[in-house]
Formats: C-alpha cells, structure tokens, sequence
C-alpha cells in the first residue's frame, strides 16, 4: 500500500474534474435541478376535481344534487347530445357521464370507463352527492382520514429514489468516462510501466468520488428537507455512511462497466444496459413492489435497490444503521464484487 | 590525449553482470503478421544503443517487450539481471520508460504531473531538480494543454527521469518535432547519458542515431539486419564516398544501369527518385568515368553530388528503402 500514490492519484481525478466546468454542471446542477422538478411536479398537490357530462334530457335535480356541495369536486359539463358525451368520455376529457333513466321511475344511467383511475373517485363523489341529496342529514359510510401528514406524500417517496439514483448516476458516469477518456489517450500504458499499484489507481477514482460527495450530498439533501420538505428521521450518521457506500459501490461499478470498453461510446453503451434495470426496477419512481411477487427477492439483490431502500428507511421511518443489515450486506457484496473482478479483468492496453 | 582516457576496445562478450538489457531469440506475433521475428539485443551498461528502422520494422514492439508492456510470444529477457516473472517492481522501480503517443491529462499542471509520477517510485530524484533538467522550471504552472509539442516531450522524458533510473528506454523520443526541439530533447537525454546512465532508443532520425547512438541495431521487418557503432556500421558499406546524380531536362539519350554498373570503382547502384545513386571507392575515377559515359551517350548531367556515406546510405544498401518512408 502506497499512500502517497493513492493521495496523487485522487488528486488528479478531483483537480480533473473541478477544472472542466461541465463536469463540475453535471455532478451538481443536474441532480438539483433533477429533484426540483419532479419535487415540484409532485409536490403536495391538492386532489384533482371530478369532471362530470351532463345532457340536456339529464333531469335538472340530477344536475343539482351533484353540485350542491362543493366539497365534493365534481364539475359539471353539458354536453348537447349523449353522442357528444361519450366522445369526450372515450378520449377521457370527462370522468363520467350522466343521464335519466331508460323508462321514468328507473334509477339514472351513469357511463365511465372501468380502466381509467381517475373514474372510481369521480363514481364514488357522485353516488355521496346523490345520498346526500335524498338525505342531507345522512352520514358518509366511512369515517375518512386523508394522507397529508409529511413523510407519506408522493415527493417524500421519490426523493430518496432521486438520491440513490444520484448516487448511481454520477458514480458510474463520472469514473466510467474518465477511465474511456484516459484509456483513449494511451496514459494508463504510461502507468503500467511505472511500479504504480493498479488497485491505488481504482482506489484514486473511488476516493475522488467521495471528495465531491458530501457536497453534493448536502445540497441535495439541504434542497429536498428544507424546500421539499422531505423529513430526514434517522440520525444524519447513519444517512451518511449509506450514502458513502452507496458513492462507492457505483464508482467500483463505474470502473467494472469501463474495464473492457475501448470508446466511450462502448462505455455509454454498457452503461445504459445495466442502470436502465435498475431505474425502473429498484424503486426509484415506483415501488418495486407493482412487479409480480416472486420478482421481489431479486429485485432486492440489486445494488440500487438496496440503496434506495436503506435511504428510504433512515429518511422516512427513522430507521437507523443497525436495522439495515440485508441492505448493506447487498451493498458490501456488490462494491467488492465490482472492485475485484475489475481489477481482474481492466483492460490496461 | 592522456592514456587514461583514451577509449578501450569493447570486449567482444560481456559478463552479464555488465549486461544493463539483454534478450534473446524475442518472437511476437500479431493476428497475421509477425511483427518481431527472433531478435537477439544486448545493451552494455552506461552505453546508449540506438534502434534504427522503417516504421513497421518492430521497434516499437521489441522496446515494450522490454520494457514490460507486452509478453514475447517466445524469448528470454533480463533487464538488471531480472526477468520480469521474477520481480516485475522490482524492474518498474529502477527504469525509465518515454512511450511514443501516451498524452498525459490536459487540465495539469506540469509540476502536478511530475509530482504524480514522482509518488509511484519508493526513491527518486528531486521534482525542482528535474524540472531544471528538462527545462520546464518556468513552465511548471502551464497546463499540459499549453504547452508546446517539443515541451511535452520533455516533460515525457522528465516522468521518465523522477525515480533517477538505471536505464532510460525511449520509444522515438523526437518525432513530429521541429530541429530546435528535437536538440533540446537531446540535450536531455545527453544529460543523462553524461551522468552514467544507460539508453535504449527507437528511432528513425538519422541525425539523433549518429548524435546518441554508442552502438545502432538496425531492424527490418522484425529482424536485425546489422549491428555496430556508427563508424564501423559506415566502413562495412566498403565505400568511400557517394556519387549522386540527376538527367537534365531534354536529354535525348538514355543512360543503362548496366554502364553506370561497369564504370570502375562503382559498388552498387540504385536509383532514388529521379537521382541515380553510386556508392563508390574510387571517387575521382567513378566521376571521370561519368563524364565519358555522358559524352558518348550525348548526356547532360545535373545536380551532381558526392558525400560521405552517412547511415542513411547504410540504410538503403541493406534494406533498399529509405528510413522515413510511410
């Protein structure tokens, strides 16, 4: 183990990337910006009204019943003819679409579209308006209780995500390039003929990525608490150590996915193959729980999953280290795994 | 000239432990074709040893086998009485190694590049005092990227130098530079010659072979064609001198290879271009025969030479090609 050189080696990765400004855009602004967006887009946005179609044969107490009470949310839309109407409910511009019964005492008719999410609210708004008008002193069925408390909205279930996909992201693609980019100008030959230890070279990527990591951390950690209001439960330290873990994993994968590849375009390539998987699979914007059951110890195996969970713990639940262990077993093997078989197999040529 | 500098005749064979280089019967192949084809290459220490050839004739193939970059496909090599099985570090930590074409990163600093290099070796030299050697003090703040071509290469050469090696391998350590460029790189490597150190260099200058070179192995297609020092290398050619000549314009006669053959005194003739080259022993005689010949051949010569053989002429008499030929 040669310190120095691990030191020289981490040096010239930071003092790398702090001097190309874009690298410098990419690392920082991008996740923030990233966060701000869909932080804003799903941010505790207020329930959607119902759009209900009405036609001039609908009976006008109908019509009435359902706006009586704004609380309710429903809209109302008129429609000429039924025809005109049920275009509109196709190309799902209304919720539903109501009208009198087929023969005078007959209940009246009520169209929606069984697919759509938005239609079983918009049914269960307009059967209350229609109970509330037969009996304005009748009491809802169901005692409700609406999720709007902190830590169980939309936004406080991506953000983590963007986190652990932050981590991902700037791991892989910041060592993955840089190692195309050098290996292309022929200087890691240089440094085969030097007595360099190959395991300080890896080591100086790995350790540049976590120079830049608490920066990047407590931005996009300070934007998400304080602006977002996402909470941060667990205890900072905890939060910390995944999130190191997590920089390292994806720098030891950045160098795996980049150990073989000649140009940067067989980089990129590589890259795509293996984090498009885990975008989609590891919970980033969806929990992965929406894929088929057996699925999920497998999904579990995935490094980002694992990272995206552990955060989510400590974030969300207030969970602490101590309760994380399948996660950071997960992430302990990968990162090994990652640094040993790229050692192995890092094509230096 | 006093006896105790007079220069000593080389022993014909060497003990090895005199031996800075050596290797034997090196092979490496490629897909479809056999780039070094059984080279045997032996390099005295403090002596430089200058490899000579046309670009494809393995050099650059056999200095990387050398220098531990590529694995012979058969061959023994030591280098400080090691193999590289043995004790590969061990190697690494006493040579200097300038590789043609390895760009360092562009947004460092020169002192920030030598610096690194420097960390990778337990012992080496001083960075203040390389960089005074390569001539970059003044510059050790500019940019890799600002900095001129020949300035790179000295830089190359000073990563070379920081762990004050033993032997200094350097693959065509002056190519694409301009003359005043390529003296300073000289000046360099010379430098490192004067204090006892030990080069092995590729090369395909004439000029920088003569200058460095001790002893010149020249290569042709993955074989060495001859071996020697400069002088002894130019005597082997068994000429005198070279006579070099074009036609005039409008000439109406023509002028057989065969005759220029037979005039007294020629060694060999060869055409180069539009010139007709001689090596010859008799170089009054040759000249005087030439002017017959054109007489009775109604001739008009033009652009008529003479030189000394330089290695160039060794060149083209043992490989029929010139060196820079792409």
């Amino acid at each position: 183990m040669n310190l120095n050189e691990i030191k020289e080696l981490t040096r010239i990765r930071v003092l790398g990337l702090l001097r190309e400004p874009e690298a410098v855009f990419w690392v920082f602004a991008f996740p923030l910006i990233l966060a701000a967006v869909l932080g804003f887009a799903f941010r505790a946005s207020g329930p959607e009204p119902s759009k209900i179609g009405v036609v001039e044969t609908t009976p006008a107490e109908l019509v009435e019943a359902l706006t009586a009470r704004e609380d309710l949310l429903i809209e109302i839309e008129e429609f000429p003819t039924w025809d005109e109407g049920f275009i509109k409910l196709r190309k799902g511009a209304i919720d539903g679409l109501m009208m009198e019964g087929v023969e005078a005492d007959d209940p009246p008719r009520y169209a929606f579209d069984d697919a759509r999410g938005s239609s079983t609210p918009a049914k269960l708004r307009v059967q209350r308006a229609l109970s509330l008008a037969a009996d304005p002193e009748s009491e809802p069925p169901l005692a409700e209780e609406m999720l709007t408390e902190t830590g169980s909205r939309y936004v406080d279930f991506l953000f983590p995500g963007l986190i652990g996909m932050n981590l991902m992201g700037t791991g892989m693609w910041g060592v993955g390039f840089a190692i195309a980019d050098i290996r292309r100008k022929k200087f890691l030959r240089r440094l085969l003929v030097t007595p360099m230890r190959k395991s300080s070279f890896m080591l100086g990527f790995i350790n540049s990525r976590l120079v830049f990591l608490a920066l990047e951390m407590g931005l996009l950690t300070t934007f998400g608490v304080l602006i977002l209001g996402v909470p941060l439960r667990g205890d900072i330290a905890s939060f910390a150590v995944i999130s190191l873990l997590g920089a390292m994993l994806f720098s030891g994968m950045g160098i795996l996915v980049a150990s073989r590849a000649r140009t940067i375009e067989g980089v990129s390539g590589i890259m795509n193959l293996v984090m498009m998987p885990m975008w989609l699979a590891s919970g980033v914007f969806f929990g992965y729980e929406r894929f088929p059951e057996w699925l999920h110890p497998i999904l579990k195996l995935l490094p980002l999953t694992a990272v995206n969970d552990a955060l989510r713990a400590i974030m969300l639940d207030g969970e602490s280290l101590l309760t994380q262990g399948p996660e950071l077993l997960v992430m302990a093997f990968w990162a090994v795994l990652c640094f040993v078989v790229a050692l192995k197999i890092f094509r230096w040529e | 000239m006093s006896i105790a500098s007079a220069p000593t005749e080389p022993p014909i064979s060497h003990s090895a432990g005199d031996l800075a280089v050596s290797a034997t019967g090196l092979v490496k192949r490629y897909a479809d074709v056999t780039a070094v084809d059984g080279i045997d290459l032996q390099v005295r220490r403090g002596t430089c040893v200058g490899v000579l050839g046309p670009n494809g004739a393995g050099k650059t193939t056999t200095i990387e086998m050398l220098e531990g970059l590529k694995k012979p496909d058969a061959g023994e090599i030591t280098v400080l009485g090691r193999t590289w099985d043995q004790d590969p570090r061990g190697i690494q930590e006493r040579i200097g190694v300038q590789l043609q074409e390895a760009e360092f990163q562009d947004k460092l600093r020169v002192f920030e590049v030598l610096r690194l290099f420097r960390s990778f070796f337990t012992d080496g030299a001083d960075l203040e005092e390389v960089l005074e050697i390569i001539g970059l003090a003044e510059k050790r703040k500019s940019f890799v990227k600002n900095l001129s071509g020949g300035q790179r290469q000295r830089l190359s050469v000073g990563c070379a130098l920081l762990n004050n090696p033993e032997i200094l391998f350097l693959d065509e350590p002056t190519t694409g530079l301009d003359p005043q460029a390529r003296r300073r790189v000289w000046e360099v490597i010379e430098a490192f010659k004067a204090n006892g150190g030990t080069i092995l260099l590729t090369t395909h200058y004439m000029e920088e072979a003569e200058r460095l070179a001790d002893n010149l192995i020249i290569f042709d297609r993955g074989k060495v064609i001859a071996q020697g020092s400069p002088a002894s290398l130019k005597a082997d050619l068994g000429a005198d001198s070279v006579v070099q000549f074009t036609l005039a314009d409008g000439n109406r006669g023509t002028l057989a290879e065969t005759d220029l053959t037979a005039l007294a005194g020629v060694r060999s003739v060869r055409r180069e271009g539009a010139s007709h080259v001689l090596t010859v022993v008799e170089t009054q005689q040759v000249i005087a025969g030439l002017f017959n010949l054109a007489e009775q051949n109604d001739l008009l010569l033009d652009d008529l030479r003479t030189h000394r053989p330089t290695l160039e002429d060794v060149f083209v008499a043992l490989t029929g090609k010139n060196l820079r030929d792409d």
